[in-house]
């Protein structure tokens, strides 16, 4: 490379990079790291103190905040274990679908597409609407069907709020599984799935041997993205259950807990900043590592074409 | 969401009788009275302002330092590149106590380009990760022959790469617009004065304001969407494209 060339690139590098490195620095990596840094110190309300040690951490580990620590990681992982199933297999039923259709592609692509671009603020008003316990078509549906016991206040409830929580989630998030799956079977060599037929494999042969492997770099993509979803899940619960993570708790999350930590709970009004960012700190961790773990694991089974 | 475009253009009275009946005279006042009356118009604008912003800056920056990241090797690139991809795994939530303390010291609180820029700090790593990828996959014999030909660097990138990264462009322009438009939570901690608030935070006044006024509701709730709807039919076509080009590489 000549010399004058060279120091172009140069003179490019620096007047490209440095502004996107200088927003992300200044908006993201030291609020972060304050973050961090606000975990070690007592606090006053929004007034720092003290320094603190780890002594935030060992608050966060013990009566009063264990109990809620614990059941909203139970239900971050509840969620995430059946976000992952449902949601990422209903995606590659409508990806393959969508996959075999002949007509219509367009439309169909849109429509699947359409919940993930809707705003969480409508979503949740409309789901709200058609789960009233008292007017909602929901429940007058099964009522209807002669089954009255089965209508339920399904987000009231403490032992169904969660599972319909879940439930808006997937229908919510389906499309995003489901178009990532499509462009990865779209990407397949069609001369693989040509010799498979010619050879006499059946169309579910053809999609469990040759298309599932190969769809294995989407798989790693969704979830890694899902995973980080479960584990920061705030605004779905936010919204229907506000911050105390109503009905009693039962929709509480890790992300919820910061929030409440953070600026204070409704009820108590008292926050915590110490322990609020010590949970961040914890959050931060779990997802940072998990993500990259999981990723590097997940690559690895990933094969060639 | 066809019950719900349908819905929309229904007077509201006959609505709350049969809920589920075609609408076969449009009636267009709904629209008519969510965008005058109330503050319904205004907050709409603000958000295409908010979301437009991020939009542009996101683009730019990223397009740029993709450009670098993905096609030039020079020392610390990795480095560099690792530590945006660090960005990527840290929530904005997580960090809001000191971005609000931060952003206050910084004279941009109750800001519109202080949002803007918080958005497009948020939304930056994916989409540098996701542009550099891009401009990895492209042939470098394309940058030999612009530059015998006696274009500059930046000639190079703006008439010679960008068009061939397009599809790349149109998965970061969805990525990011979607999160950014629906977006409640910053401008709720950010925004204070009224005449700045967006359209999500907006909506929930709208819904207590308009409670049994369905018609006009429905075609509040539809506008809302009305933005990302047009942006993806616009742009479904390349990203589905960019996609696929991404599911290749792996």
């Amino acid at each position: 490379m000549s010399s004058a060339l060279r120091r172009e690139q140069n003179r490019t590098t620096g007047t490209l990079l440095i502004p996107a490195l200088a927003v992300i620095i200044i908006f993201t990596t030291v609020p972060a790291l304050t973050t961090l840094s606000y975990a070690f110190f007592s606090w006053d309300g929004f007034q720092r103190s003290t320094f603190a040690g780890f002594e935030n951490f060992q608050r966060l580990f013990s009566y009063p905040y264990l109990d809620q620590l614990t059941a909203a990681l139970r239900h971050n992982t509840i969620a995430f274990i059946v976000i992952m199933a449902f949601q990422t297999s209903f995606g590659l039923l409508l990806a393959y679908a969508m996959f075999r259709v002949k007509r219509g592609l367009r439309v169909y692509r849109v429509v699947v597409f359409l919940p993930v671009i809707f705003s969480l603020v409508v979503v949740a008003y409309l789901w709200q609407s058609l789960l009233d316990p008292y007017y909602g078509p929901i429940n007058q549906i099964i009522t209807g069907l002669g089954v009255p016991e089965l209508a339920k206040p399904w987000l009231g409830d403490t032992s169904t709020a969660l599972p319909t929580l879940m439930f808006i989630n997937i229908w919510r998030w389906v499309g995003f599984p489901a178009i990532v799956f499509l462009a990865g079977l779209n990407a397949i060599n069609a001369e693989y799935i040509e010799a498979a037929r010619i050879d006499g494999a059946s169309e579910s042969q053809i999609f469990r041997k040759i298309m599932f492997p190969l769809l294995a770099p989407s798989l790693t993509i969704i979830t890694v993205l899902t995973f980080i979803g479960a584990y920061e899940w705030f605004d779905l619960p936010f919204v229907i259950g506000g911050s105390n993570g109503s009905p009693a708790g039962a929709t509480d999350t890790l992300a919820l807990m910061f929030y409440r930590l953070s600026f204070g709970s409704i009820d108590s009004g008292a926050n915590n900043v110490g322990v609020g960012s010590a949970l961040g700190v914890l959050i931060f961790t779990l997802v940072g590592f998990g993500a990259a773990f999981g990723s590097a694991l997940l690559r690895r089974r990933e094969v060639e074409q | 969401m066809f019950f719900l475009l349908n819905s929309s253009l229904r007077e509201s009275n006959e609505f709350a009788r049969t809920p589920f009946a075609l609408a076969r005279d449009p009636f267009w006042e709904n629209y008519q009275r969510v965008w005058s009356e109330g503050e319904f118009g205004s907050y709409f604008i603000n958000s295409l302002i908010i979301t437009g912003g991020s939009l542009t800056l996101i683009l730019v920056l990223a397009l740029g330092a993709g450009f670098v990241l993905g096609r030039y090797s020079f020392k610390g690139n990795n480095v560099i590149f690792a530590f945006i991809l660090t960005g990527m795994l840290v929530p904005a939530k997580l960090a809001i106590l000191p971005l609000f303390i931060q952003l206050k010291w910084m004279n941009l609180l109750d800001s519109r380009l202080g949002l803007i820029l918080v958005y497009t700090s948020a939304a930056l790593p994916a989409a540098i990760f996701i542009m550099s990828g891009f401009f990895k996959s492209l042939p470098t014999d394309l940058d030999n022959a612009a530059r015998i030909d006696g274009a500059s660097e930046f000639k190079l990138l703006s008439k010679v790469l960008v068009p061939l990264v397009r599809p790349g462009m149109a998965i970061v322009a969805i990525y990011s617009a979607i999160p950014i438009w629906n977006d409640f939570f910053l401008p709720l901690v950010f925004l204070q004065s009224p005449e700045k608030k967006t359209l999500m935070q907006g909506l929930t006044v709208f819904f207590g304001q308009y409670a049994s006024q369905w018609g006009v509701l429905f075609a509040g709730l539809c506008l809302a969407a009305l933005p990302l709807v047009v942006l993806y039919l616009i742009l479904s076509e390349q990203f589905i494209k960019g996609l696929t080009a991404g599911a290749v590489k792996g």
